[in-house]
């Protein structure tokens, strides 16, 4: 695997639209952020923010409805937005994996697991069944799931949902991509269970030259373990920087409200900070900053298109006209 | 009204004129209502009149729908066989959608020896092939009017039995209920007005679509001798009529029956589905 | 076969019990709900009162109902299902004789319909909003309205008395044709058995518009089923993750969809076999076709009861255990029903 010069990938103004029977909902404007090669990038923002249509959309995997209105996403020089069916194909599980929120929803429920990931093992490679089913195997054992020859025949209702996160990560990075997406990983599962999962994808990361987009509304959890995050509110990417910088001087006032409201275990329920309002509806014509009315710093200027983006510091950029 | 009544009219309302096809089996209803209604004095020529014209004459201007084996006019025969047959539906399917989801709903709501026996009754009808089951009863029975209404809503009971006890039993543990039981509402109170209500959108849109099944079936019998005896005018008698000059070349004296037959049903299909549609646009499909 | 398996396949029959109850309660209680005097009826019209008498005394009539319900059961148990007045047959050895041609019939129909609906369903569910689509979601809506009287009657006009196309419906063969020697019942089957192909092509070609009559019936409720399901399971998650692990669309398709879409759809079945197996009575009526259905009919025009209360009896029995066998193939495609318990 080569490293070329440049990042692994590079997602420039994705924007994408959702047609249903209310209407048109812009729900990405303009969404960029890079990825370089081995790097642990934290993707955060609300529900709603996003984080999970943009996965969808590098991976091509969005639901009917959804439409790429623009923007690319250039994985190691290929526009992935661009290509065709059998290019992504071959992409797909191979150089760039994904694994989803809610794992054993995510798994064939009338399929062992084992047999899932050698399905995707031998569609990937050259591998015979016999072989392939060792590597499969292998894995289980390596996402340090207990007894792997047993669950290789296990169906996804008997296993726990971390265990079905286990296998989902051990599916993706069965053929060795460069990059995972790992959407909301540890999100409903047990702290215990969330802090394992991470570490485990963390490990794998590490061990095989892996970059890792890690996707999460909980910005402690990427605090720990991202070396860069983006930060995304109502479809928008409103910062980008290292993570040590962010904490230490998030530019957007967005970011700084996300960071304080992270619940510190020396505050009381009174210093609680919360954010006022909720997402815009993305049916309605929007300002050119969607933070504008939750914002305490909003000001005329702020509705003057286009959304800028301010260079804050070495790799740190903030869509803003005030920041902080 | 409640707002939410309302609300539901007026999406009623924006269903049926977006669907193109919800608006269509409404008219055709109407119509067929009419018919029902008024049919007996807008017919050209008495239906149970013999000799009228001449037997098994083709459609022609006289009579639009031409003639059966007994010089009878088939045009007068269908339009008052309308009011037969959506009676026999509407009725049977009342009387089963009223006594289906009473009983499920009894079943749902206290639940043990009331569930089990409701239960055991659904599951006694629904181990039959429901049409041969009616074609056993009616051969027992003896056919008549009052006897086909009966064993069609016998054959429909299980459908509202299951429906209602579903639903009552998700909402048995609805905070609402909770909260009407330590106001000190009876049992009974919390049932019929607080429960019941509720239940009823699957439920009609399940009575919309059984009426075209209680129609096939009151005909089906009638077609194999099950059900409505001659001389009465009935969509499905008269198709049996029929059948043997289909296979010689007297169309019109089993189409023109079966189409109405056709079309009836179609309309109640219909209108169930977009019923179904307005209740739950989830399960559009 | 693994031991999960044959528990639940024990469990299944154990379920079945209740049905099968039931079944001989209610044709019992069906039985003795004939209009007027049963023994006058059984005796015969010109029996003198003392005869009457007689076949009351015989037939248990006179002895109470309880008595009555176990002497039926013993009846039953020995395959006794009383005798009709028109053939003066036993009705149990009529219906033996009768049930292979509605059996064949109702096969077929079914088979047919599974082979246009099943694909017709998937494909709608793949092209959404297509030609296909639109005719596939039109043919579900009107086939559940077509009345199966009417559509056999027409069916027969067309392709008969119009275009010449279809032999007269009168039975499974010919008038002049000597059936095959018996092996399965099925006149299909066995003609190939007996090496005619002569009197294959003459019992395929009487069964052609009776099938399609049945395989239309069929065909909306299967249609209908499977392009909602499938297009369910196409918008899953566990599909969306085989597809963003870059599997081939064939084996999406067929290894992690259409497995998954088929479970609604067998289930499904149970409520089509309850639907054929009363229309396949018309069926027969319109095509003259000497199964079961036919026979109870003709049974009934001549106020002859027991043949219709055995056709009624057998019809269920049959209805049941096709249940069972949709209950265990369900069972053996979806490993949670095998493991759960």
């Amino acid at each position: 695997m080569s490293q070329a010069a440049g990042p692994l990938l590079s997602l420039e103004g994705l924007s994408l639209e959702f047609r249903g029977r209310g209407g048109i909902s812009r729900v990405l404007d303009g969404v960029g952020l890079t990825v370089g090669w081995g790097e642990t990038v934290g993707l955060v923002g609300e529900s709603g923010s996003g984080k999970t249509v943009t996965a969808l959309a590098i991976m091509g995997v969005l639901p009917s409805g959804a439409l790429v209105t623009g923007g690319r996403a250039l994985f190691r020089g290929t526009d992935l937005l661009a290509a065709d069916e059998r290019t992504l194909r071959r992409y797909r599980g191979s150089e760039i994996a994904m694994t989803f929120q809610l794992a054993r929803a995510g798994l064939n429920p009338i399929r062992p697991v084992g047999r899932q990931i050698e399905d995707v093992i031998r569609h990937h490679t050259d591998l015979g069944q016999t072989e392939a089913r060792e590597r499969a195997i292998a894995l289980l054992s390596q996402v340090q799931i207990p007894d792997p020859r047993r669950i290789y025949n296990a169906y996804p209702f008997e296993l726990s949902g971390g265990m079905c996160q286990r296998v989902m990560i051990a599916m993706a990075v069965s053929c060795s991509p460069s990059l995972l997406i790992a959407d909301e990983p540890a999100t409903g599962l047990d702290v215990c269970t969330q802090a394992a999962v991470l570490d485990l994808i963390g490990d794998l990361a590490q061990g095989r030259q892996m970059a890792t987009l890690l996707i999460s509304h909980d910005l402690g959890l990427l605090g720990e373990r991202a070396d860069r995050i983006a930060v995304m509110h109502a479809g928008h990417v409103v910062e980008v920087a290292p993570t040590a910088a962010l904490f230490a001087s998030p530019r957007h006032p967005y970011s700084a409200k996300l960071i304080s409201s992270c619940p510190r275990p020396s505050a009381g329920l009174a210093d609680l900070v919360t954010i006022p309002g909720t997402i815009p509806d993305f049916r309605e014509p929007l300002p050119p900053c969607r933070f504008r009315f939750r914002c305490e710093r909003a000001a005329p200027e702020c509705d003057e298109p286009p959304l800028p983006r301010i260079e804050a510091g070495p790799d740190h950029f903030v869509a803003c006209r005030r920041p902080l | 009204m409640s707002a939410s009544v309302i609300a539901q009219i007026r999406h009623g309302r924006q269903a049926i004129s977006q669907n193109p096809l919800t608006l269509a089996a409404f008219l055709l209803l109407g119509g067929l209502v009419v018919l029902a209604l008024f049919g007996e004095w807008m017919v050209p020529h008495d239906p149970m009149a013999t000799g009228v014209g001449p037997r098994l004459a083709p459609p022609s201007q006289a009579h639009w729908f031409g003639t059966d084996h007994l010089g009878r006019d088939i045009l007068s025969r269908v339009m008052v066989a309308t009011r037969l047959d959506l009676l026999i539906a509407l009725s049977a399917v009342t009387l089963s959608f009223a006594a289906g989801s009473a009983a499920g709903a009894a079943a749902g709501f206290y639940g043990g020896w009331v569930e089990k026996i409701v239960t055991r009754v659904v599951d006694t009808i629904m181990a039959f092939p429901l049409f041969v089951l009616a074609m056993g009863i009616m051969a027992a029975v003896g056919t008549s009017v009052a006897n086909i209404i009966l064993t069609v809503a016998l054959i429909n009971f299980p459908s509202y039995a299951r429906i209602a006890r579903a639903e009552v039993n998700v909402r048995r543990g609805a905070g609402y209920v909770e909260a009407a039981r330590l106001a000190g509402n009876s049992p009974r109170r919390i049932l019929a007005v607080h429960i019941y209500p509720n239940c009823l959108p699957p439920l009609i849109v399940q009575a919309s679509m059984n009426m075209g099944w209680a129609i096939l079936s009151a005909a089906g019998l009638s077609f194999i001798g099950l059900g409505v005896r001659p001389p009465t005018a009935e969509w499905g008698i008269m198709v049996a009529d029929g059948s043997a000059f289909m296979m010689s070349g007297e169309w019109w004296v089993s189409t023109f029956p079966g189409i109405a037959l056709m079309l009836a049903v179609l309309s109640f299909n219909l209108m169930g589905d977009g019923l179904r549609d307005m209740v739950d646009p989830r399960r559009r499909t | 076969m693994s031991n999960p398996a044959l528990k639940m396949i024990r469990r299944r029959l154990a379920t079945a019990l209740p049905g099968v109850v039931g079944v001989i309660v209610v044709t019992f209680l069906l039985n003795r709900a004939l209009p007027g005097d049963p023994a006058a009826y059984f005796a015969g019209p010109a029996a003198t009162p003392q005869a009457i008498e007689e076949v009351r005394s015989r037939l248990g009539l006179d002895r109470s109902l309880p008595e009555q319900f176990a002497l039926y059961l013993r009846d039953l148990a020995r395959g006794d299902l009383g005798y009709s007045i028109t053939t003066g047959q036993p009705v149990a050895s009529d219906l033996r004789a009768r049930l292979p041609a509605s059996i064949e019939l109702a096969t077929c129909g079914l088979l047919l319909a599974l082979a246009v609906a099943l694909p017709l369903g998937v494909l709608a569910a793949t092209r959404p909003g297509s030609g296909v689509d639109h005719v596939t979601r039109l043919l579900a809506t009107m086939g559940n309205s077509l009345p199966v009287f009417f559509t056999g009657l027409v069916l027969v006009y067309l392709f008969y008395y119009l275009l010449g196309w279809a032999p007269p419906p009168l039975g499974r063969l010919e008038v002049f044709r000597a059936p095959p020697p018996q092996v399965t019942g099925s006149f299909l089957i066995d003609s190939l058995l007996a090496r005619d192909p002569g009197l294959f092509a003459a019992a395929a070609r009487q069964i052609v518009l009776p099938t399609v009559t049945l395989g239309l019936a069929a065909l909306a409720p299967i249609t209908r089923m499977t392009r909602a399901s499938m297009l369910g399971v196409l918008a899953s998650d566990y599909v969306r993750t085989a597809r963003a692990n870059g599997l081939a669309p064939r084996t999406v398709l067929y290894v992690y969809a259409l497995r998954n879409a088929m479970l609604p759809v067998v289930t499904t079945l149970g409520l089509v076999f309850s639907f054929l197996l009363g229309v396949s009575v018309v069926v027969e009526k319109i095509y003259a076709w000497p199964g079961i259905g036919a026979y109870a009919l003709e049974a009934v025009i001549a106020s002859d009861y027991a043949p219709v209360q055995g056709f009624v009896l057998t019809m269920a029995l049959v209805y049941v255990a096709l249940n069972l066998l949709i209950d265990l193939v369900y069972g053996l495609i979806d490993p949670r029903i095998q493991i759960e318990s």
